[in-house]
């Protein structure tokens, strides 16, 4: 078993390519930015009734994936896992760029990006969302700890299993608020619900996960290092666990709330007559993000079948929006229950399902955010030691030596 | 020696530069009304602090008359365009862009607040047990019209 | 570089200078003696105090047909709806049918001002306050337009400001980017109108199905009437304590 060794990638072709394909992006979420602050939301299609669209969907998957993307360096450093050690570096870089990425989204978004650094010294400490914005760049800091101690000689076992733990548990209280941004609204049938934070939870393990596993691929498959087969085998199976509890953690959701009476009206709505909603859950969601990636995941052959893990990967990705998609928009369309035991009409939307079309502006600024998370995980592959240039199975894990 | 000649040439041009300042200044228009009893000097340095302490008092705690509510500071600060009326935020000539587009310091009061006095600043806004003042003030001044 | 009209202005006559409608803002009535001018003898008017502002809406007196209130709050704060889904509604009419029994009813709905808002636990830069004197509005000068409480309102009292404002009414600012909803028309309360727009709106219509006043004063028509008949809360299974009581839904 060799020591594993990093090294910077190095700018080829491909990977300029990459990088000005993000770049691309990046600059169209700039111009839409730009535009949205000169016009006003009324050109997005954001309106009173639907006040967090396209743009949040994206903010939310990236932020929960960034808390989930940490999770594989803890699993090395905390669960000691050794075969996850190799690759804690790039996980925790990751984890910080999906993070920046994920939040650039929410602060061009707001209604007044420009009173930002007023936002970070007035607080409302009742505000879970003031909260997690304090969990965020805290988060940031304790990555940035736990990294160095990754990667500085002269730091002891101790002090790194502490501040992985700390890490650790940060992310958890994290993703637990970020959840409970949600789940603390008694206001809206779909998300008035304790469930959401450990739902969020998973959610972050299973997102988390696939796009690292994709980010891995990428990257070797561009600088032509090796993925090993045995640990890649190992985190799709437990991207297929992952998927599976998110799955139960949407089954019970909705079987509590179909049990509620004051609940089944919404739930026979984003079931059964949602229209775009019920399609994405079943769809996009339960299908596309659940049932298929399980298939694939839990393959037998899935140590030789490298596309399937790719594939099973993107489909978690995609599947992951939807959720989010229907959770964000569809909790918003469902009319609001003021009046219960009435049919309710007014000049204001009131009890009518809410319409949304999301437009490109919202849509180029979310995929500018994720253009931006992968901008900077490849800066610091570039110019930092953490992609591993010998990650072959030999070296993941001494004891696969005696197979 | 070019070097000498050059540096000497510097020097004329920073000593005559001063006497141009005056016109590089902006030219701030003269207000109605009272002059503050503190002085410009003092609104020039503290009016951004004023403001916004004096915003909190009213938002957060109903105290409507520190010193002048915004809208008076417009009333009285209103610079008239060619068509005698007082011009809006758009217009450079507005008492505040003067010194603000000057300093190319942004100010966005005005993307919320109206810019023109429209007589809400008297009516709009004091409590009415000293409406009655301003009723007594406005007959007067009718009457000196005539 | 041409003179400001105005440069002018502290040498004109006596006579124009009261006549110009600035002028009035600050007059010396006496040697040093002015009139509502810097510090001088302005009282802090500050909120009455122990005061709880609240409103009381009879169902059964307001009829389908009418939005006065409605219209009485747009003319007063400046906002309109033009029926596009962005436009601004901070009081709405909405028309009730109880599916069970056919009755239909109408009553109008704006911010309930809860004793225990859920809009003013999530604001995240506190924008979202209610007043010592129960009235909950948006501090726009914080409100960074996140929209969460928009989110939060059980209600949907909140509006956003989906375009750039002009011509706001000076008691009203409003500007693109923040969030904004009924706020009592604090302005009124503030200089003792004692009343707010839609309230004088209906009681000049003679419908007299609003009713405007300080929950927390027995002596107060109000307070008279909540304790005397019944009266309920919108969603009161959420135990928000409502400043905006109903009858006769």
């Amino acid at each position: 078993m060799q020591r594993i060794i990093y090294r910077e990638l190095r700018s080829t072709p491909k990977v300029w390519g990459l990088m000005a394909l993000c770049g691309a992006f990046v600059a169209a979420a700039g111009f839409s930015v730009l535009y949205v602050e000169e016009y006003g939301h009324i050109v997005t299609g954001m309106n009173n009734q639907i006040v967090w669209g396209l743009p949040h969907v994206f903010a939310i998957f990236l932020i929960v994936a960034a808390s989930g993307a940490l999770n594989v360096s803890s699993i090395g450093s905390v669960f000691g896992k050794m075969a996850y050690k190799p690759v804690a570096r790039l996980a925790n870089v990751l984890a910080v760029a999906l993070l920046v990425g994920g939040l650039a989204v929410l602060v061009l978004d707001l209604g007044r990006p420009d009173r930002l650094i007023m936002a970070m010294y007035t607080y409302n400490f009742t505000s879970i969302f003031a909260w997690n914005i304090l969990l965020y760049t805290g988060f940031i800091g304790v990555v940035a700890v736990y990294l160095y101690t990754l990667m500085a000689r002269g730091v002891s076992p101790r002090t790194q299993k502490m501040v992985s733990l700390v890490a650790f548990l940060w992310r958890l209280a994290l993703t637990t608020g970020t959840g409970s941004i949600f789940g603390w609204l008694v206001a809206r049938t779909a998300y008035d619900s304790a469930i959401m934070a450990p739902l969020f939870i998973a959610m972050s393990f299973s997102f988390g996960m696939a796009m690292f596993m994709l980010v891995m691929i990428l990257t070797t498959s561009v600088s032509n290092r090796v993925y090993s087969p045995e640990l890649r085998t190992r985190q799709a199976r437990l991207l297929g666990v992952f998927v599976a509890a998110v799955l139960y953690f949407v089954l019970v959701h909705h079987l509590s709330n179909i049990y509620l009476a004051k609940k089944t009206a919404y739930e026979s709505w984003i079931l059964l007559n949602g229209g775009i909603y019920t399609l994405l859950f079943w769809v996009g969601q339960v299908l596309i993000g659940g049932i298929i990636p399980l298939v694939l995941l839990f393959h037998p052959k899935i140590d030789v079948k490298k596309g399937y893990v790719l594939l099973a990967a993107l489909l978690v990705v995609i599947g992951g929006l939807a959720q989010l998609y229907v959770i964000v928009v569809g909790g918003q369309a469902f009319p609001l229950d003021i009046f219960p035991g009435f049919e309710v009409s007014s000049s204001f939307s009131d009890g009518v399902v809410a319409s949304y079309r999301p437009t490109l502006l919202e849509l180029s600024l979310g995929l500018g955010g994720v253009a931006l998370a992968l901008m900077l995980a490849g800066l610091a592959m570039k110019f930092l030691r953490i992609v591993p240039e010998n990650l072959t199975d030999d070296n993941v894990d001494p004891v696969l030596l005696t197979d | 020696m070019i070097r000498r000649f050059i540096s000497v040439l510097v020097m004329a041009a920073l000593l005559v530069t001063p006497s141009y300042a005056e016109e590089l200044l902006p030219d701030i228009p003269k207000a109605t009304g009272e002059p503050h009893p503190e002085g410009n000097e003092y609104w020039r340095i503290n009016h951004p602090t004023l403001l916004r302490h004096d915003r909190d008092l009213t938002v957060i705690d109903g105290i409507r008359d520190v010193n002048a509510s915004l809208a008076q500071c417009v009333a009285c600060h209103a610079v008239k365009g060619p068509d005698s009326a007082p011009v809006t935020y758009e217009s450079p000539e507005y008492f505040c862009r003067v010194c603000h587009d000057f300093a190319a310091v942004q100010i966005n009061c005005f993307e919320c607040h109206k810019s023109v006095p429209d007589g809400a600043e008297l009516t709009g806004l004091l409590p009415l047990s000293r409406q009655d003042e301003m009723a007594t003030l406005q007959a007067y001044i009718d009457g000196a019209g005539q | 570089m041409t003179m400001p009209a105005s440069e002018k202005g502290a040498e004109i006559s006596r006579r124009d200078f009261l006549k110009s409608g600035a002028a009035l803002a600050s007059v010396t009535l006496a040697p040093g003696v002015t009139l509502m001018a810097f510090g001088g003898n302005a009282s802090a008017d500050g909120l009455k105090p122990g005061a709880r502002w609240g409103l009381l809406i009879d169902a059964a007196k307001c009829p389908s047909d009418c939005s006065a209130c409605v219209s009485a709050c747009s003319a007063e704060q400046g906002w309109e709806n033009n029926g596009l889904d962005t436009d601004p509604q901070w009081i709405r009419k909405v028309t009730l049918r109880d599916k069970k029994t056919g009755r239909e009813n109408s009553l109008p709905v704006m911010c309930q001002h809860c004793d225990e808002p859920p809009c003013v636990d999530v604001c995240p830069t506190g924008a979202s306050f209610k007043r010592e004197d129960g009235i909950v509005l948006v501090n726009r000068h914080t409100c960074i337009g996140c929209r969460y409480c928009m989110m939060a309102c059980p209600f949907k009292a909140r509006s956003f400001v989906h375009e750039p404002v002009t011509n706001q009414k000076t008691i009203s600012p409003r500007g693109m980017g923040t969030v904004e909803g009924c706020n009592l028309c604090v302005h009124k309360i503030d200089r003792g109108d004692g009343t707010t727009a839609c309230v004088e709106a209906c009681t000049a219509t003679g419908h007299n199905a609003m009713m405007f006043g300080d929950l927390n004063d027995p002596e107060s028509e109000i307070a008279k009437a909540v304790s005397t008949y019944a009266s309920q809360e919108l969603r009161a299974d959420l135990g928000l304590n409502l400043g905006v009581r109903y009858q006769n839904i």
